[in-house]
C-alpha cells in the first residue's frame, strides 16, 4: 500500500508565532522562504541564457543574465522583509450556525514604518484523505505603521465550540519569485468561534404555549398585519419574512418584523422533540428558538439538565442558541 | 492600496505593461525578422489589446491551432528551416505573440515576462553595440513591472509605484551584476555548435579576389579593425595591412594557394626597430588576422602561413585583440624554390592575347626584371587610367586585355590583378595580396580606424636579389588614394558611404568622439574574455589567480553586496520622534530629577494634578506647560511658532 508511507506534512514542524497575552510578532525566526515554482522557472530561464551567452560569447548577455540574477536576489529580500515583524492579533469570531462559515476578525499591524503589500492569510487547510484542500487565501496591504483587519473564513460542520488552528500568512509580492511565510497561533482568547445548532430544516410547529394550553402561534395571520420595520436578515428566518422587493432594491437581506404578535410564553422543551437522534432533537429546538425569537414569542428552554426562565430579546436569544450548542448528553 | 479581497485575474493595467514591454522586445529584432512576421506579431498585440478592452473572449484553441502551424509553416518557407539563429528568434517572437492571445490568468503573464527576457537577450545574437545595450534596459524594466503587477492581487498599484519599484529592484541587482560580471568565471565558447547563419552578417576580405568584390566593400564603412601603435605611427602610405595572398588565376579569379605544412616558410630578414602595435579585430568569419607588412612573428595561438599570412585556429567569430610586431624595412624570400616560382607564374596561356604580346615585347627588348616592372608603373601613370568604382564591364574571354587596352578604369583589384598578370606573363613571378590600406587616425582616442572601404589589393614581385618586393599599381594611377586614402583618391560624383567622406568636418568630429567611445565600449565590456578577466584580476591582486581564486572571490563579494544592500533595506525607516514629545520627555525629566515621575498609566493632566500637589511653588508654571502642550498635541495649533514658544518654557523651567 503506497498510502501506508506517506510521509507526514514536514511543514508542522515550523515554527509558529504565538501571542502571549499580546499580539503576536512575526519576528526574523518565524519567516520561512522558497522559491516559488515561478523562481525556479526563473532560474532555469537564466541558467539558458549564461549558457547562451557562454555559447555565443554575448558579453552583453552575461550582463542582462546578472542583472537578472541580481534582481531576482534582491526579490529574495524584498518579500522576506514584505512579511517580517507584522503583529497579528485575533479580534473575535461572531457566533454563527453551523454549516455557515465562521468569520475570524484577524487584526494585523505593521511594527515597522514600511507599506506591505499583497499580503495573504489563510487558515490551514482541512485535511481530506487524500488530497489537500486548498484554503483560499485573503490578501491586503497594509500602509506603513497601519492596520488591517482580515475576516479569515472558517467552514463550520459540528455545533459547539470552533477551535481555530494556526493561520498561515504568505506573500509572494514583488516578483512572484520566493514564497515567504510564517504561522500564527491565536492564542487562547479569541482563538474559537461558537457554532450553534443547524436549525431543522422540516419544522414542527412550534409547541403549544403553556398558559393558552393552544396550538402555537406562528401562523396566526392577525400577526401578519402590522409591519412594524425592518432588521437584518439572520440565519434561520423563516423565507417568507423576507423582504423580497427589499433585497431586489440592492439594500441586502432585510427580514420584515411585526408588532401586535402573540405575546404567549412558550416552553420549548427536549422531551417535545420527537426521535431519538439527539442531533435531530437540537437541531428541532434551535429551529423553534429561532421562529419563536423572529415571532417576538416570549420562550423559555427546558433541557436535560438546564432551564431558561422565558424572556425575549437579543440575549435572551443568544443564551438559548449557545446552551443548545454547547448541550452535552 | 487594496482592501482585503482573494486574488483576481490581471487587468487592464497589467495587460497595457505587457503589451508596451513586449513591444520594446520586438523593436530590439524588428530590424531582422522578416516583415511578415513584424506584422503578425503586431496584430496581434492588437488584437488581445481590443479584446481586454471590450471585453470580447478570447480566442478559442480551433482558431489559434491553425494560426500557430501557420506562423510555424511560416517561418520554415521564409528562413527555410526552423533551427538557424534567424528562424530560432522568429519563431521565439511568433510563438510568444501567440502565446499572449490564450493569456489572462497571472501564470500565463509571468511565462510571458520570462520569455520577454529570454528574447530580449536573443538581441545580442544580432547586435552588441552600447545602443542596444541601453536600449535593452526599457523592455527588462517593463517587463519587470508587469512582474509587479501581476504579483498584486488586483493590479491596481498605479504604474508610478511599479516603474519606481521595477527600477529600484534593478538598481539593487546592479551591484550583484558588476561581482558577477567581473568575476565569474568566463569560459570561452562555443560549448556546442551554432547556428550556420549566426555569423552571416560579418562582412570582410573574402578567400578569393574577383573583379567588383573588393570595390563592392568599398561601399561599406563598416569597422574592420582598430590599432593602437606603442610608439610613433608610420606615415599612411607604409600602413599595408596584410590579409589573404593569392596565388592562383582561373582567368576570372584570384585564389590562395593550398595551406600545407610542408611548404617552407619564405625566409624574412629585417632591419630597423620594430613598429609594435595592437590589433581589435572585428569578427569577420575567416581566419586571417591583418597584420602590418612585414610581420615577424604570429601572436600568441596563431599560425603563419608561408607567404607570411596570420591565421588563427578558429574563424574570428568575436572581437579580439592581438599584439601585433612588425618591421617595415624587410626583404622576404631571397631565394625562390623551384615550386613557388612555378606557381608564382601559372597562367592561362590562351586569354589575354595582347597582354602577352606586350609582355613579350618587354621580353624581347632584353629588359631587366626591375625595368619590366617600372616600365608597366610608367604605363599605368601615362596612360589615360582611372581609378574609379564604377568601372566598367569587362569582357568575359579576355578581361585583362580589356582592362589595360579598351576600358582603363578600374578600381585596386583591377590593377593589382592586370599588373601580375603582366608581370608573368613577362615572366617576373608575382602574386596579389588582399588586405586593408591606410586608416583614419582617431585623435580622440589617439587610435587607428581601418574601414572595410580601406580594403585593397596590391602585387608583390620577386626580384633577384632583393626577393619579394610589394608594388601598388593603384598607386601609380591613383598615388593620392596611398597617401591620403580612399576619400581623396575618388572622383566627387563616386558614391562613398558618408562617413568615409570628408565633406562634413562637424558630423565628422562627432563621428569621431561616438567612434572613441564605442572602441572603449569593445575593448572594456565586450571583449571582456577569459584573457582580459585573468589578465585584469592578475595584476589587481599583484599575483596569478585561478579559477578557482574567481570562484571564492566571487561568492565572497555576492555575500557581502547581499549583507550591504539588507542592512540598508532591513533597517526600515527610523521612526521619527516628534519634536514636542522630546521637548515634553525633556521636561519630565526635570521633574524627574525633582523626585517626580510620571507613572505609566498616567495621562499628562492627571500626572499635572499630582505634580502641581507634589510641588505648590512651581504649579502655575506644571499647569502652563501641560496646558500648553495638550493643546499643541491634541489640538491642531502646532506650527514651528508655538513649538518654539513651547521650547522656551520648557528650558525656562527648573524645579
Amino acid at each position: 500500500m503506497a498510502k501506508a508511507f506517506k510521509l507526514p506534512d514536514w511543514k508542522q514542524w515550523l515554527r509558529v508565532a504565538q501571542p502571549n497575552n499580546a499580539p503576536a510578532i512575526l519576528s526574523r525566526k518565524h519567516i520561512y522562504i522558497l522559491p516559488t515554482r515561478y523562481g525556479w522557472l526563473f532560474l532555469v530561464v537564466l541558467l539558458a541564457m549564461l549558457l547562451g551567452s557562454i555559447n555565443y560569447t554575448l558579453s552583453l548577455g552575461f550582463v542582462l543574465t546578472f542583472l537578472l540574477a541580481g534582481m531576482g536576489n534582491m526579490a529574495m529580500l524584498h518579500s522576506w522583509r514584505n512579511l517580517v515583524h507584522l503583529s497579528v492579533e485575533s479580534v473575535r469570531a461572531e457566533p454563527v450556525f453551523a454549516g455557515e462559515d465562521a468569520v475570524f476578525d484577524i487584526r494585523v499591524t505593521d511594527s515597522k514604518p514600511r507599506p506591505r503589500y499583497a499580503v495573504a492569510a489563510h487558515f490551514e487547510p482541512e485535511k481530506k484523505t487524500g488530497k489537500k484542500v486548498v484554503a483560499e487565501p485573503i490578501y491586503s496591504d497594509i500602509t506603513a505603521a497601519g492596520q488591517v483587519t482580515l475576516k479569515l473564513k472558517l467552514p463550520t460542520k459540528k455545533r459547539g465550540w470552533l477551535q481555530a488552528g494556526r493561520v498561515t500568512f504568505f506573500t509572494e509580492f514583488p516578483l512572484s519569485l520566493f514564497h515567504v511565510w510564517a504561522y500564527v497561533g491565536l492564542g487562547n482568547q479569541n482563538n474559537r468561534c461558537l457554532v450553534y445548532p443547524h436549525p431543522a430544516l422540516s419544522s414542527l410547529p412550534l409547541p403549544a404555549s403553556a398558559e393558552q394550553g393552544a396550538a402555537g402561534a406562528l401562523d396566526s395571520k392577525s400577526g401578519d398585519d402590522d409591519f412594524a420595520g425592518h432588521r437584518n436578515y439572520q440565519y434561520g428566518d423563516s423565507p417568507r419574512r423576507v423582504d423580497w422587493k427589499a433585497s431586489s432594491r440592492e439594500q441586502g437581506l432585510l427580514t420584515k418584523q411585526f408588532q401586535g404578535e402573540a405575546q404567549s410564553t412558550l416552553w420549548l422543551d427536549w422531551s417535545l422533540t420527537p426521535g431519538n437522534d439527539v442531533e435531530q432533537r437540537i437541531r428541532q429546538l434551535t429551529r423553534w428558538v429561532v421562529d419563536a425569537n423572529t415571532d417576538r414569542q416570549s420562550y423559555g428552554l427546558r433541557l436535560p439538565k438546564l432551564e431558561i426562565a422565558p424572556g425575549t430579546g437579543e440575549g435572551h436569544y443568544r443564551q438559548c442558541l449557545q446552551a443548545l450548542a454547547l448541550l452535552e448528553i | 492600496m487594496i482592501k482585503a479581497q482573494t486574488f483576481i485575474k490581471p487587468g487592464m493595467p497589467d495587460l497595457r505593461w505587457l503589451l508596451v514591454s513586449l513591444a520594446a522586445v520586438m523593436a530590439l529584432h524588428v530590424s531582422h525578422l522578416a516583415i511578415w512576421v513584424s506584422l503578425f506579431i503586431a496584430a496581434f498585440g492588437v488584437w488581445r489589446y481590443l479584446i481586454e478592452k471590450n471585453g470580447w473572449q478570447l480566442p478559442k484553441l480551433v482558431i489559434l491551432m491553425p494560426l500557430t502551424l501557420l506562423a510555424g509553416l511560416g517561418i520554415m518557407l521564409t528562413y527555410k528551416g526552423l533551427f538557424g539563429r534567424d528562424a530560432s528568434v522568429a519563431l521565439l517572437a511568433i510563438m510568444l505573440s501567440l502565446k499572449l492571445m490564450e493569456t489572462k490568468k497571472p501564470r500565463d503573464y509571468i511565462l510571458l515576462v520570462f520569455a520577454g527576457y529570454f528574447l530580449t537577450i536573443t538581441a545580442f545574437l544580432f547586435n552588441q553595440s552600447l545602443l542596444v545595450g541601453a536600449f535593452i534596459l526599457l523592455p527588462v524594466f517593463g517587463l519587470t513591472s508587469t512582474l509587479i503587477g501581476v504579483s498584486h492581487p488586483n493590479g491596481d498599484l498605479g504604474w508610478r509605484f511599479q516603474a519606481k519599484l521595477a527600477g529600484s529592484l534593478l538598481a539593487q541587482g546592479i551591484p550583484v551584476m558588476l561581482a558577477l560580471f567581473f568575476l565569474f568565471p568566463r569560459v570561452p565558447g562555443p560549448l556546442w555548435g551554432v547556428p550556420q547563419d549566426a555569423y552571416k552578417s560579418m562582412t570582410g576580405l573574402s578567400d578569393s579576389m574577383q573583379p567588383g568584390n573588393i570595390s563592392q566593400l568599398s561601399l561599406s564603412s563598416a569597422i574592420a579593425f582598430r590599432v593602437q601603435f606603442k610608439d610613433e605611427m608610420p606615415k599612411n602610405n607604409q600602413l599595408y595591412w596584410r590579409g589573404p595572398v593569392l596565388w592562383h588565376y582561373d582567368g576570372r579569379s584570384w585564389t590562395m594557394r593550398s595551406q600545407n605544412q610542408r611548404v617552407v616558410k619564405e625566409a624574412l630578414q629585417v632591419q630597423g626597430s620594430a613598429t609594435n602595435y595592437t590589433v581589435t579585430l572585428e569578427p569577420h568569419n575567416r581566419n586571417w588576422l591583418l597584420m602590418l607588412d612585414m610581420p615577424e612573428s604570429s601572436p600568441a595561438d596563431t599560425l603563419m602561413s608561408s607567404d607570411l599570412q596570420v591565421l588563427s585556429r578558429d574563424p574570428v567569430r568575436t572581437r579580439i585583440r592581438y599584439v601585433g610586431s612588425s618591421f617595415l624595412n624587410y626583404s622576404l624570400a631571397a631565394e625562390l624554390n623551384p615550386r613557388d616560382r612555378e606557381l608564382a607564374l601559372q597562367l592561362n596561356d590562351d586569354e589575354n592575347p595582347r597582354t602577352f604580346s606586350l609582355a613579350k615585347q618587354w621580353v624581347d627588348t632584353k629588359k631587366t626584371p626591375e625595368q619590366i616592372v617600372q616600365t608597366a608603373l610608367t604605363m599605368y601613370r601615362e596612360q589615360p587610367f582611372a581609378y574609379t568604382l564604377r568601372p566598367p564591364l569587362l569582357s568575359r574571354l579576355s578581361p585583362v586585355d580589356d582592362f589595360l587596352f579598351n576600358t582603363r578604369r578600374g578600381f585596386c583589384e583591377h590593377y593589382a590583378s592586370s599588373f601580375v598578370f603582366l608581370m608573368r606573363a613577362a615572366g617576373v613571378p608575382a602574386r596579389v595580396v588582399t588586405g586593408y590600406q591606410g586608416g583614419e587616425v582617431n585623435l580622440i582616442g589617439n587610435y587607428l580606424i581601418v574601414r572595410q572601404n580601406d580594403a585593397h589589393a596590391w602585387a608583390e614581385v620577386w626580384l633577384q636579389g632583393r626577393g619579394w618586393v610589394r608594388i601598388d599599381p593603384t598607386a601609380a594611377v591613383s598615388p593620392e588614394r596611398v597617401e591620403s586614402g580612399i576619400e581623396a583618391a575618388l572622383p566627387e560624383n563616386d558614391v562613398l558611404p558618408m562617413m568615409s567622406r570628408r565633406d562634413f568636418p562637424l558630423l565628422r568630429k562627432l563621428y569621431l568622439n561616438w567612434d572613441a567611445v564605442n572602441n572603449g565600449w569593445n575593448q572594456y565590456v565586450l571583449g571582456y574574455n577569459q584573457q582580459r578577466q585573468m589578465d585584469l584580476l592578475s595584476r589587481l591582486a599583484g599575483t596569478q589567480i585561478s579559477w578557482q581564486d574567481l570562484v571564492v572571490a566571487m561568492m565572497v563579494s555576492v555575500g557581502s553586496i547581499g549583507l550591504i544592500l539588507s542592512y540598508f533595506l532591513l533597517r526600515g525607516t527610523r521612526i521619527k520622534i516628534d519634536p514636542l514629545q522630546r521637548l515634553y520627555a525633556e521636561f519630565l525629566r526635570k521633574l524627574e530629577k525633582a523626585g517626580l515621575k510620571r507613572y505609566k498609566h498616567e495621562g499628562p493632566v492627571d500626572f499635572c494634578q499630582r505634580a502641581t500637589k507634589r510641588l505648590p511653588a512651581k504649579a502655575s508654571e506644571i499647569k502652563q506647560l501641560t496646558e500648553t502642550y495638550t493643546r499643541l498635541r491634541y489640538g491642531k495649533q502646532l506650527n514651528p511658532t508655538t513649538l518654539e514658544s513651547f521650547k522656551q518654557l520648557v528650558n525656562a523651567f527648573k524645579t
